[in-house]
């Protein structure tokens, strides 16, 4: 069994409720901050942990604390990213219904150290149950003395304000999550000034992820040199996984960052292996954004190094033979999937979901899903591949925000790793359409890379 | 005496410029001035917050500054990115730049309709420069192109959707220069559209300067529509005492002969007005006796609207009897002489409507 930092108590029953919360240690890291330590301590401890951003990224969440400006007489703002939207991703939506109060116990942390007197946890739209039993939990904390003026007597005031999304993808990004909070339209700001100068109302604003302020919790707990000893090297701690797809037991792991991407499908305490006795086709381990991977360069690296549930690793290779951890959203492709279907799904949601402020991502993330789609129903062109190829190069790296990389990224990887399933779309245009399983022998190495898994 | 500013030392594609802190990298360039000023069809310098939308100015910052000098990872928009000390921009001398803002002009044509022909804004159409520039001959999609209905904005204002290509400029217009907001963006992505909200029209005295900002042909001037090209009238500079406070009252009149076919605020070489002007000067003074003319406007001559060539224009003294020394026009060849097809005995002129082959079978 792996070790367990966040979901350690969560098979208790009533977890969600404070008594039972607090009856299981609940609480006792943020009476250890606020009573004996001061607001630097805490973020030493935070930096020394190592822990890093969980909302995809991957940035050292000590650091961006650190960059927060402290101007007198200015109030400064934490966020709490809840809008997750990416495909694939569904990790803080568990944590926030299940364990309510480790997501509050973690703002009230972040919120001691960074100085902050409010804090807003903006949930996404469609998690129309969630905003209920969070704002249950932080009535709970109020009644308790854990929120409102003057916490457990130490002085410190806190308001945990939850405010709803109205079912925008970009507004996960994080300056357009805070025009979206101000009542406007979710545009991404142009960066610089970035929030952590001038974010919400023109204050100075922290934006992190749930799963990153939750973790502020346990490293309190343990402190922050234990907690960097979990894992490897720079990727520190547990994370949260949403596995889906064709593997026997889709769900959320919580996982040490120590374990091989090939334990993780293949072992029973994870994902139990691929449904229906398939084999591994591909995997896109960090949410829709980010590049797919055929199974062969999934378990090992192109060096030959086994592939590690790690942020490092997974990144090893670059964009040629590697992908990234993203937010945690793994899915998992067997062999009768296709990937020209898979791209499309991803190309139309990104269509979908273009703020429409920049002109790369508007018109470019339109017309990739438009050739898709073409490919997709056997009336594509060979030159659509290459095509594809020059769009996506061209809309990748000149957006304003990151939502054009995330629009071209899936797509320059299927092409770059799945060419010749492309190929077979375009020059069997009605088998593509009737038997729509692509090309299969992307999963051939495994037999090598994963004898344990027969 | 004040202590002098310090200037920050820049380099544009090697061309040393010293600027002001705060400076963006496009207005270090427009210092420079020539040909390696970036394009740019979203900001506009009178607008607080224009830019950074459209990708046309991307640069490549090849030396982030003295202090530090690492490159910039990715390509910046030069409209919103602020000088450093000692940096170094590349923006013509990059190939990466070039190719980038290439696909940016293929992006911003995807759902254009190149309407020109019919499009009052040709001739001084930003987006007509800019694909001439750097445009590639053909467009590379297949699809069907977008469209909206035309939406008229008050009485003498309409906007055409389909040719917009979201630079906001006419959005901050509206915020920044009159009282109430009525202007906006609806929708998401690629059906985003500029909208006034259930079709309000916009009855402020200044909103009339979106049509000047409007970088396309979106949003043009309904008493102007369809009555001339640009380039066959003649721009000359006016101004009149004007009772709007706000508004110079300083134009530029487009002329034929004696008629005023519009008037629109002075623009300068980047396409910017210089000052605003209020809707009473725009709309409702077309008569020459309401204006003091005071010459002829000085245009680009790289602009189609110099085409005209009235500058400098001036009447010849001499007759063509005096040019050809005291010879006489003389006829050469009088065509009936030689063709049957034509008849002289029937006078086009005495013909009622259009000509018919009839008209000349007559016996």
């Amino acid at each position: 069994m792996g070790r367990k930092l966040l979901f350690d108590k969560a098979h208790i029953e009533g977890i969600r409720y404070y008594d039972v919360y607090r009856a299981n240690g609940g609480y006792g890291s943020a009476e250890k901050a606020l009573r004996s330590m001061t607001p630097d301590q805490v973020l030493d401890e935070v930096k020394k942990s190592g822990l890093r951003g969980r909302g995809g990224a991957g940035f050292p969440t000590g650091m961006k604390w650190s960059f927060i400006a402290k101007p007198e007489g200015v109030p400064r703002y934490l966020v709490c990213n809840a809008d997750e939207s990416e495909p694939g991703t569904f990790k803080d939506r568990y944590l926030m219904e299940f364990i309510p109060h480790l997501l509050i116990e973690g703002l009230l942390i972040s919120s001691y150290t960074l100085g902050c007197n409010s804090c807003y946890i903006y949930i996404r739209g469609e998690y129309a149950w969630i905003p209920d039993i969070l704002e249950q939990a932080i009535a709970e904390a109020k009644k308790n003395g854990w929120l409102g003026k003057n916490i457990q007597g130490t002085g410190f005031d806190l308001e945990i304000y939850v405010q709803r999304g109205a079912g925008a993808y970009i507004c996960g990004e994080e300056t357009a999550l805070i025009e979206s909070l101000e009542g406007k339209r979710g545009n991404p700001r142009i960066k610089p000034p970035f929030p952590a100068v001038k974010g919400l109302w023109d204050c100075p604003t922290v934006v992190n992820n749930v799963e990153t302020l939750a973790a502020v919790v346990p490293i309190l707990r343990i402190g922050g040199e234990e907690y960097s000893k979990y894992g490897i090297g720079k990727s520190t701690g547990t994370k949260l996984i949403s596995a889906c797809g064709n593997i026997n037991k889709p769900g959320v792991y919580e996982i040490e960052m120590n374990i091989s991407v090939e334990e993780f499908i293949y072992s029973d305490e994870y994902c139990g292996g691929i449904a229906n006795g398939k084999r591994l086709k591909a995997c896109i381990p960090g949410g829709s954004s980010v590049p797919i991977l055929p199974a062969n360069l999934l378990l090992k690296t192109a060096k030959g190094e086994p592939r590690m549930m790690t942020y490092e690793s997974l990144a090893d290779g670059g964009f040629a033979t590697g992908t990234m951890l993203g937010s945690g959203g793994f899915i998992v492709l067997d062999e009768d999937q296709c990937i020209v279907k898979n791209t499309l799904t991803f190309a139309r949601f990104y269509h979908h979901e273009s703020c429409g402020q920049c002109s790369p991502c508007r018109e470019g993330t339109g017309w990739m899903k438009r050739v898709l789609q073409n490919i997709e129903n056997g009336k594509g062109k060979m030159s659509d591949i290459d095509l594809l190829w020059d769009i996506q190069r061209k809309i990748e790296g000149n957006t304003i925000c990151p939502l054009g990389d995330a629009a071209a990224w899936p797509v320059a990887a299927a092409i770059r790793h799945f060419r010749d399933e492309f190929e077979w779309h375009v020059l069997h245009p009605e088998e593509a359409t009737k038997r729509n399983y692509g090309l299969a022998h992307y999963a051939d190495p495994l037999q090598i890379a994963a004898p344990a898994a027969v | 005496m004040a202590e002098e500013k310090k200037l920050f030392k820049v380099k544009i594609d090697n061309i040393s410029v010293e600027v002001e802190p705060g400076t963006t990298i496009l207005n270090a360039a427009r210092r420079i001035g020539g040909d390696i000023v970036p394009p740019a069809m979203c900001y506009y310098s009178k607008l607080q917050g224009s830019g950074g939308k459209c990708r046309t100015c991307l640069v490549k910052v090849t030396k982030g500054s003295e202090a530090d000098p690492r490159p910039m990872p990715k390509l910046v928009a030069s409209c919103r990115t602020t000088v450093m000390d000692g940096m170094e921009v590349a923006n013509i001398t990059s190939p990466e730049v070039q190719e980038a803002r290439k696909g940016v002009v293929e992006f911003l044509l995807l759902n254009h309709p190149l309407d020109c022909p019919v499009c009052d804004q040709a001739g001084e159409c930003h987006l007509q420069d800019l694909s001439y520039e750097h445009g590639a001959d053909t467009t590379r999609y297949e699809f069907k192109r977008r469209t909206f209905d035309r939406i008229d904005i008050g009485d003498k204002i309409q906007l055409h959707m389909t040719r917009c290509i979201l630079c906001y400029r006419c959005v901050f217009t509206a915020d920044q220069l009159t009282e109430k907001r009525e202007h906006g963006v609806l929708g998401r992505g690629e059906a985003a559209e500029i909208g006034t909200y259930i079709q309000q029209s916009l009855d402020n005295n200044f909103i009339g300067n979106v049509i000047d900002v409007c970088p396309v042909g979106a949003l043009t001037d309904k008493t102007f529509r369809f009555k001339n090209r640009v380039w066959f009238l003649k721009p000359v500079d006016a101004h009149r005492q004007c009772e709007d406070p706000k508004c110079c009252g300083k134009t530029v009149l487009w002329m034929r002969g004696d008629e005023i076919f519009r008037v629109t605020a002075r623009k300068d070489q980047y396409g910017e007005v210089e000052e605003w002007i209020c809707d009473t000067c725009r709309f409702d003074k077309k008569d020459v006796k309401d204006w003091v003319i005071e010459g002829p406007r000085k245009i680009d001559r790289h602009s189609v609207i110099s085409q005209g060539h009235y500058v400098g224009v001036h009447k010849p003294k001499d007759t063509l009897v005096e040019v050809l020394d005291g010879r006489q026009p003389k006829l050469l060849l009088d065509i009936h002489n030689i063709s049957e097809v034509n008849r002289p005995e029937i006078d086009l002129s005495k013909i009622d409507g259009p000509a018919h082959s009839d008209d000349f079978n007559k016996k």
